[in-house]
């Protein structure tokens, strides 16, 4: 479902790098230093990435000390099902309209 | 358990209610919600337990989305959601997608719908996470030739 998403909820995780990102995060808490060392992309890149996934709310930034780390959000489950609650509403809609509009064969 | 539930009422018999649901879904399933790069031609159930729920492109290219659970015409179907939280096909994923049919009156049907497990997004993550040690270049790689594969 990749880039025909809203841009909400988990079409943030379409994009591999993105995922990445993601998925090092929900082994542990990092800065965007630290995760910009163990993948083949730039800094900025990073912190463009964790700004994606922030605002889809998968993954919230706290200070710890003197740096900010990045962590999965344990509320982007609930992310995930507002997302397909709103898909089964548009698809049952519309197979309810092509129920009543079919005829018996 | 974390469930979406809906419940409609459809003004048409029992009997077409279950068939367009099952198999037409493809008439009615909302065209941009799709996986594979092509766009979508087709939603597929095989009507039977342990049948295939899949897409299929308008390039002929078939990505599945879950397999069918229980198959119990014209009232009640389970079916097993397995895309993950990056709508990646995972087959260690089952949700439960659950239909009924109750027939209200002649030309009359009430759906209810229940999406269930959804928790288990959670701990798909978790499990995810156990595979750490191959390190996830490797394990994208390895996805990724299969994709490859099976695409050829």
């Amino acid at each position: 479902m990749a880039n025909q998403l809203d841009p909400d909820g988990f079409a943030a995780l379409a994009d591999p790098t993105r995922r990445q990102v993601f998925e090092r995060l929900a082994k542990k808490s990092l800065s965007v230093g630290e995760l910009a060392a163990g993948l083949p992309v730039t800094r900025p890149a990073v912190s463009q990435h964790l700004k994606v996934l922030k605002d889809a709310g998968l993954v919230i930034d706290q200070v710890d000390g003197t740096r900010r780390v990045y962590r999965v959000d344990p509320r982007g489950i609930e992310a995930m099902k507002s997302y397909l609650d709103r898909l089964w509403d548009r698809a049952l809609a519309a197979f309810k309209a092509a129920a009543e509009k079919e005829t018996d064969s | 358990m974390m469930s979406i539930r809906k419940q409609l009422t459809v003004e048409a018999p029992l009997d077409r209610a279950f068939r367009v649901f099952t198999a037409n879904m493809g008439a009615w399933w909302p065209k941009e919600h799709h996986i594979g790069k092509a766009a979508l031609k087709d939603c597929v159930i095989e009507p039977k337990v342990n049948g295939r729920w899949y897409e299929r492109g308008e390039d002929g290219s078939e990505c599945e989305w879950g397999k069918v659970l229980e198959w119990d015409p014209p009232r009640r179907l389970v079916l097993a959601w397995q895309l993950n939280e990056g709508f990646q096909y995972d087959p260690a994923l089952v949700t439960e997608v659950e239909v009924t049919f109750t027939l209200l009156g002649p030309k009359q049907t009430r759906v209810d719908f229940e999406h269930r497990n959804l928790e288990r997004f959670g701990e798909a993550a978790e499990r995810l996470r156990g595979l750490m040690g191959e390190g996830w270049g490797q394990i994208l790689e390895s996805y990724k030739q299969t994709a490859v594969a099976a695409a050829a």
